[in-house]
Parts: C-alpha cells; structure tokens; sequence
C-alpha cells in the first residue's frame, strides 16, 4: 500500500490511447468542464434549467441541494449517461476537455470511457466474482493482456483502499461483499479503465458511517489523479470533502464557490438558509 | 352494548371461515384434476411401459409387444428443428422488446405477440401446411419443426422479455459508464444476468410444444416406421398417442396410454428444471 504513489497520473493502457487522445491536453488545463446554460428536461419536466457552471480539474467538486434539485440529473448530463432513459432532451452545452460531448459527431461510448461513474447503490454485476467485475470494463473493450490486466487489478483494487481485505478471494462474487465494500469495489471497476473523471452519485448515501469515512478518504486521496464530481445531499460530507460546491435548487444554480466561501460566507440568502438547515 | 360487539365479532369470524373454506375448496379442486389425470395416466399406462416401447418400432394389429421409439425420436427432431426457429427469433425479440424497442413501437409488438400467443395451435398447423407442405408437395420433419417453432416465438419473446426487464438498470448504467458499448451491455451484462430465466423461458416452450398435436396432423404428418430425412413424414409421440387412442384395439389403446405417460414425465421433468433454475435465481 505505502509503495504506490497515488499522486502519479493515471497511466494510459496502450489499448485505449486511440480512445483518449485529448489526454495529455485536459489533464495539463485547469478546467475539466465548462457547462454552458445547459437545460435538461424528462418529457415536458424541466430538471435543470440554464444551469453554467465550470468545474476544476483534479479538484473535489460537491453538488448539493434538497430533493428533486436536479443533482443527479446534472451529473448524469456530464457523462450522457441519462440518455438510457427514454424522452430525455438537453439544451446547451457541456464542454469537455474543450469539446462539446453533445456535438454530433461524438460518440457517447467513447466519453464515458474517458468520465467514469460510481452509483448511489453499489452494483458490482451478480454474475461476476471480485476480479471479474474490477476488469469487466478493460475486457469488454477489448484488452487481453494477461499481465496487463493482472496488474490493472491490483493497482484498481489497492486506489480503491480494497486490496487488502480481498486479495485472498479475488474469485469469489462480488456481491458476497458487504455494503462499504461493494461501493469501494464499484469505485475500483470504475477506475480500472482510467478515465479521467469519476462521477459518484451520492456514493456514500446508503452505507454506514464507518464505511462512509472510508470512502470520504478515498475520494481525497484519488482527487490528485482525478477530477472528482460528487452529488451528495449531506452537507457535512461536502463540507469535509470538497474543494467546490454548487448548489442547486428547483433546477436552477443558486450558488457556485469554494467550499470554503459557500459554507463560511455565502453570497446568497437561499445558500445560507439551505446550509445553516432553515429549510430542505 | 359489549353483547352486540361479541356478537359482531362472532359473525366476522363466522364470514372469515367460510371465505377460508370456500378458497380451501377452490384450490382442491384445481389441483384435483392434475392429481386424478396423474392418477390414471400411471394406473393404465405403467403396465405398458417396458424397455421394448422405448426400443422398437410399432407392430402390425394383433402382433404382441412393439414401441414407441421412432415416435419417441421423432418427436426430439421436431423439437430441436422448432428451438432452431424459435430460440434465437424470440430470444431476440425479447432483447429488442426490453432493451431497444421504442414505447409506441413496443406496445404494438406486444399486442401481437399476446394475440399470437392465443391464436389456436391448429391454426399454425394450417399456416405451414400452406406455407411449406403446399409448396414441396410433401409432409415433412421441416415442416413441423417450423409449425412448432412458430408457437415457440411469441411465448420465448414475451417470457424473455419479462426476465430481462428484472435485471436492474443500474447493471446497465454501470456498464455503459465504463465505456462499454450498448450491444456489448446488452450481451455480456444484461443477457448473462438473465441467463437463468431465458434458459427456462426457451424450456417452458419447448415443453408446451412438445404436446403439441394439431399442428403436427398438417406438417409432420405421422410415420410408422423410422425415418431419418427430415424432408419426409416423421412420426412424432403425440401423433402417435392420437392414432392409437382412436384406434379400435385393446393392444393399441395400452400404448397410448404408455405414449402419454411418457409425454408428460418428460414435460414434468422439464418444468422441475424451471422450477430449479428459477429458485436459484430468486435467492
């Protein structure tokens, strides 16, 4: 664990540098995202509405905000990953990388290789033990180096601080873990193909707070390799954890700071009253 | 006051036991006819089974003993030339069903599969009768395997459906977020989830055709010897088992009776192993 430096770039796998050219180019800027009046809508329902925001590189980037703000659905927009449900529409743009991942000459695969996601429930694939399910990504896109792919798996598997409680069952299903250790188990099969970011979706929500601290710390320690975008309707969580929060409210973006300024000396009255707990 | 409250409560007691009783009775009498065919079925069947029914072929009237076998055989070509139609069309139809259709587009396939799946089996019978028996001027394996595979399409792709929209969506957001593919979710993720329940979906159907009768009188036509070109007659068990239940003679009708034993051992057997597989998959 003490020999692996965490705070070395992801390294590419030689089988998807075709995928990521852009790499070099986004990891080196300082903006991972630029979203520019961006709108969302399910049906006639607007989720998000002219929403522009710009989000950091390799910094902890909190969403909050109450119930039905469109946090999840924010999230969901960066990576198109609400494209699954049907009837979804957006308006606007959302720069990646200085590109716009709704232009139509893109392709939603290849984005979400490059912006991985981790759920609100853990669901590492029933089918699958805990090796399978940290390679599933890196096999289905078509890598079979056997070293490669044994070392990818410790590496993942160390990042997501899991390595040492599995090592010894890496061929039992993943489901025989417990909760915390499921979502860690996510967070790994997530970073086992080395995206760029990793968006969690209240990662945190259904676990317990022993299992919530460690997967606080994880988020820290894998922020210096990663953009970190975190939905989370735990004030605390995004006060202890992030560099940035936005917070939204009926679709709309109140507020967008340092964390610092957003819990100490917010500029809005709604931010103050959302955060101090008079409503929400 | 507290005598009319007894007396209330006695009465709705009284209404709860005759509810009770009157499902209790309900539920006999649904399974009694399944216990009382059972019953029979082995009483006048066993007596006819013997390893020569399952060995040889049938003899002329008023010779002793013969079998089933080409039947027995028969009715196993059949069944596979219906899962070559049936199983990949279904299962198929099923994935578009629950993972690619469109809302409007997937209310209309739906319709038509449940209608497809009420329309009488004889009527396939008929279909294929003018579709293939017409058209090469001769009954044949094929065309009986195509009437059955016909039956088989509607009820794989509505059950295969059904398995595969119980898979969580959040197996196949997970995939998608890593970068895979919708065909290669679809495939590796969803599909291998629902394995188990596509396996009994494609069972439950091969075991409903397997009784299947009236097609078979248009298609496959029946065969009292062996054959093993599939562009001829073939005989099939339930063919069988009709021919010598009509049939005036005491000998013929033992074996039918043996033939239907047969049949529905299998057909047990067959959704024992549904039964199996699916509890696995619930816990």
């Amino acid at each position: 664990m003490k020999n692996f430096s965490i705070l070395e770039p992801p390294m590419i796998p030689p089988s998807l540098t075709m995928a990521c050219v852009e790499v070099s180019a986004t990891a080196a800027s300082e903006v991972a995202f630029e979203v520019e009046r961006l709108s969302m809508f399910y049906g006639d329902k607007r989720a998000i509405d002219d929403v522009s925001l710009t989000i950091p590189s390799r910094k902890i980037t909190a969403i909050i905000g109450p119930s039905g703000c469109g946090k999840s659905s924010l999230l969901r927009a960066l990576n198109r990953i609400h494209e699954l449900v049907p009837n979804t529409r957006v308006e606007g743009k959302v720069l990646f990388g200085g590109e716009d991942i709704y232009a139509p000459t893109i392709d939603p695969v290849a984005i979400r290789r490059r912006i991985g996601m981790v759920f609100q429930k853990s669901n590492p694939f029933p089918t699958m033990s805990i090796a399978e399910n940290v390679l599933v990504g890196l096999k289905l896109n078509g890598v079979r180096d056997r070293a490669f792919l044994r070392e990818r798996l410790e590496q993942s598997l160390r990042m997501a601080a899991l390595w040492d409680e599995v090592k010894e069952d890496l061929h039992k299903p993943g489901v025989s873990l417990s909760g915390g250790q499921q979502q860690r188990l996510c967070i790994a099969r997530a970073i086992a193909v080395e995206p760029e970011v990793l968006l969690m979706d209240e990662p945190a929500s259904a676990l317990d707070p022993i299992a919530t601290a460690k997967i606080e710390e994880l988020i820290h320690e894998l922020s210096a390799g990663y953009t970190i975008v975190i939905v989370t309707h735990n004030m605390q969580q995004a006060g202890r954890c992030s560099d940035y929060t936005a917070f939204l409210y009926l679709g709309r973006l109140i507020e967008f700071d340092s964390t610092t300024k957003i819990f100490s000396n917010p500029s809005q009255k709604r931010t103050e009253d959302y955060i101090t707990g008079r409503f929400g | 006051m507290k005598a009319t409250r007894q007396d209330k409560r006695f009465w709705r007691k009284t209404k709860s036991a005759i509810a009770s009783g009157l499902s209790f009775v309900c539920a006999l009498l649904v399974i009694a006819p399944l216990a009382l065919v059972l019953f029979y079925l082995i009483r006048s069947g066993a007596s006819a089974i013997n390893w020569s029914f399952f060995t040889e072929l049938p003899k002329p009237v008023g010779v002793a003993g013969g079998g089933m076998a080409n039947a027995i055989v028969g009715s196993f070509e059949l069944l596979c030339l219906a899962a070559l139609v049936g199983i990949p069309i279904g299962v198929l139809g099923g994935v578009y069903l629950a993972e690619y259709g469109t809302v409007r587009g997937n209310y209309a396939l739906r319709f038509v599969a449940d209608v497809l799946n009420g329309v009488p089996s004889i009527i396939w019978g008929v279909v294929v009768y003018g579709l293939v028996v017409l058209r090469f001027k001769s009954f044949s394996a094929y065309a009986g395997g195509l009437a059955l595979g016909f039956i088989m399409i509607p009820l794989i792709m509505r059950t295969s459906e059904e398995v595969l929209l119980l898979v969580p969506a959040g197996y196949r957001e997970a995939s998608l977020a890593l970068g895979v593919s919708r065909w290669k979710t679809t495939v590796h993720i969803v599909m291998k989830t629902a394995l188990k329940g596509i396996v009994s979906a494609v069972l439950l159907a091969l075991a409903r055709v397997a009784g299947e009768t009236a097609p078979l009188l248009f298609t496959a036509f029946g065969n009292r010897f062996w054959n093993h070109n599939l562009s001829e007659p073939i005989a099939a068990l339930p063919l069988q088992i009709f021919a010598y239940a009509i049939s005036p003679y005491d000998d013929w009708h033992r074996q039918a009776w043996a033939g239907a034993l047969v049949l529905v051992t299998m057909i047990f057997v067959v959704n024992l192993i549904v039964r199996f597989l699916t509890r696995e998959r619930i816990t």
